[in-house]
């Protein structure tokens, strides 16, 4: 007998727009205690997409290039994100500044509704999304898991949406799990990656479970005792939610059923026969 | 006699704990400064100067802590008069798990409640229901520290040159303590030195009297107030990936501000004396390095921890230089 191992590279293997990636850890580059332990947090995540962000009042200057060369020398592809931007306006300003100064059609976008929830501007986003694309951007719009707003975004250009798992940085896993996987299930075919939110390894596996794409995550690693060490925490944690879903979970049941049957079983019950 | 001559670059301090322990060894110490001014270009002018080990190992690496500890006693041993009443870490009663979290990262402090808060510093009664107290820290006023470091030097025998943009006269050795002003140099020895900038704010507050630097966490915007002498406050800092070092952005104002304010609501009342801004000279694990090119010693990279470590990175360049004693691996 010979024992089919599938070939690990193959099966896990998936695209965003045009880009064929393998691993499906998307890690921020913020809030690291130094420029070498983000180095080393994004070596052991295997992440091949790191995000980076823009402060509008730097962006026009030198400013942070020894870091965003630090980045780039990890050799990954970088995510410009358009993080603390209230307006659709502002967004977009924003991601024309990364799209100069990295070279890069991708943007990660954020319109913020609210400093105390972080939580997304739908509106505005949904008007950046259109207005970005039409100007040839590859959208990767921070969203809720409304379902109607996730629709709009796709007509709007997006072809990757990204679901909150819970408020950005708050570290409380998948809140609504149920809205989650209906998601799921209403865009089998468009690239899901829940975004902000997680906080333990086994919140990102439970997405990855579900059937998500990729997860992105910052706060979780970058403020993590040990961010080397957690990144790669994630990392397996990441690998082990994928194969899961990929080798289809057993439903779960409300009544015992025995892994080893018991009828016919020599001697079962002995005890209760003396 | 004089065991040789020494030249310092960079009148920070940095290079100050150079000239003051080298001096003391015996050398004989020339102090170069390219301002025109004592301490008109020094990051140190900005600096919050905490002496705070536990606090700054958050953000450090672990191994971190011994070696401040080894500098903290340098700082005790030494003339230099520093305020030991320890710190205090503090949240607003909504991001309380920043607390929780602070403690998991740091060591040797403790979980004190409101009275206990209102013994320390009586003006903080009722403002917050539990902080962290991390007996072991200091801090101390950079400004008049500097000024009495560079008078002691003086004193002690060294020559001191402002406004110097000549080439350096002879000497045994020289001590680059000149920050990003030296970072061309140190490319070629393989060493990125990058600019971190810190946006800070002095208020003078006559109601409102702290005896320890209270630290404020909050996810977006933590910050610090240490007092200062004369009733004054320095509140900092922001921490930005930026060679920027022009004025602070409205943004940082009213961030490091409100956040003094969230601290006491006096705040509201203090003076603005000042808002400023620079960049710390920073390596890529944040960590100060000590980096031996032939006859120069680069001592550098000191990001937010140049006050903490001046008096080991001194200790260290003279063991090395007195009796060629190996530089710790860690500072390499």
């Amino acid at each position: 007998m010979t024992i089919e191992t599938p070939d690990k590279q193959q099966s896990s293997r998936f695209q965003l727009y045009d880009t064929n990636l393998h691993s499906r850890l998307i890690l921020g580059s913020a809030l690291y205690p130094s420029p070498d332990s983000l180095s080393g947090a994004v070596k052991a995540s295997g992440a091949e997409i790191v995000t980076i962000s823009l402060r509008r009042e730097t962006a026009g200057r030198s400013a942070a290039k020894d870091f965003w060369q630090h980045i780039q020398k990890l050799g990954v592809k970088l995510l410009p994100n358009t993080a603390g931007c209230r307006t659709a306006k502002e967004a977009i300003t924003t991601a024309q500044m990364a799209r100069e100064l990295f070279g890069t059609s991708w943007v990660k976008l954020e319109v913020i509704a609210n400093d105390d929830t972080l939580q997304p501007d739908l509106f505005g986003l949904v008007e950046a999304t259109k207005e970005l694309s039409e100007q040839g951007f590859q959208v990767f719009p921070y969203t809720t898991e409304d379902l109607g707003a996730a629709e709009k975004l796709l007509t709007a250009g997006a072809e990757v949406l990204m679901p909150w798992g819970a408020p950005i940085g708050t570290g409380r896993g998948l809140m609504n799990p149920y809205a989650l996987k209906t998601m799921r299930s209403y865009f089998p075919d468009t690239a899901l990656i829940v975004d902000a939110g997680i906080g333990a390894p086994s919140h990102a596996a439970q997405a990855m479970e579900m059937g998500y794409d990729a997860i992105l995550l910052n706060t979780a690693v970058a403020k993590a005792g040990d961010p080397v060490a957690m990144a790669r925490a994630f990392k397996l944690a990441v690998e082990a939610g994928h194969l899961a879903f990929q080798a289809l979970m057993i439903e779960e049941r409300d009544m015992a059923s025995p892994s080893t049957p018991v009828a016919g079983t020599p001697f079962f019950d002995l005890e209760k026969l003396d | 006699m004089s065991l040789g001559t020494i030249n310092i670059v960079g009148a920070g301090i940095l290079g100050l704990w150079q000239a003051y322990t080298l001096s003391k060894a015996g050398f004989f110490i020339r102090l170069f400064e390219r301002s025109d001014e004592p301490f008109q270009t020094a990051s140190s002018r900005l600096a919050g100067a905490m002496l705070a080990p536990y606090c700054e190992s958050e953000a450090s690496q672990k191994d971190f802590i011994p070696f401040a500890e080894r500098s903290m006693v340098l700082w005790q041993d030494s003339p230099f008069e520093i305020s030991q009443n320890g710190t205090l870490v503090v949240a607003p009663q909504r991001d309380k798990a920043e607390l929780t979290a602070f403690a998991k990262r740091t060591i040797s402090h403790r979980l004190i409640q409101s009275d206990e808060i209102a013994e320390l510093e009586p003006d903080l009664k009722g403002q917050f229901q539990q902080a962290l107290y991390f007996e072991g820290e200091g801090h101390l006023a950079p400004r008049p520290l500097m000024a009495k470091m560079l008078a002691q030097i003086q004193k002690a025998g060294a020559e001191i040159q402002f406004g110097w943009d000549a080439e350096l006269p002879e000497a045994d050795v020289t001590i680059d303590t000149s920050g990003m002003a030296a970072a061309k140099r140190l490319q070629k020895l393989q060493r990125n030195l990058r600019p971190v900038r810190g946006e800070m704010a002095v208020v003078r507050l006559e109601e409102v009297q702290l005896k320890r630097p209270v630290r404020m966490l909050h996810p977006r915007m933590p910050c610090y107030i240490v007092p200062w002498p004369d009733h004054h406050y320095m509140i900092g800092a922001t921490v930005i990936e930026s060679d920027d070092s022009g004025p602070v952005s409205v943004r940082a104002g009213l961030e490091l501000l409100g956040a003094a304010y969230t601290v006491h609501p006096a705040f509201g009342e203090a003076k603005i004396i000042e808002l400023n801004a620079g960049v710390r000279p920073s390596l890529s694990d944040n960590l100060p390095k000590v980096i031996v090119d032939e006859g120069t010693i680069y001592v550098n990279g000191a990001f937010r921890h140049g006050f903490l470590m001046a008096p080991l990175l001194a200790q260290i360049v003279a063991d090395y230089v007195k009796g060629g004693q190996e530089i710790e691996d860690y500072f390499q």
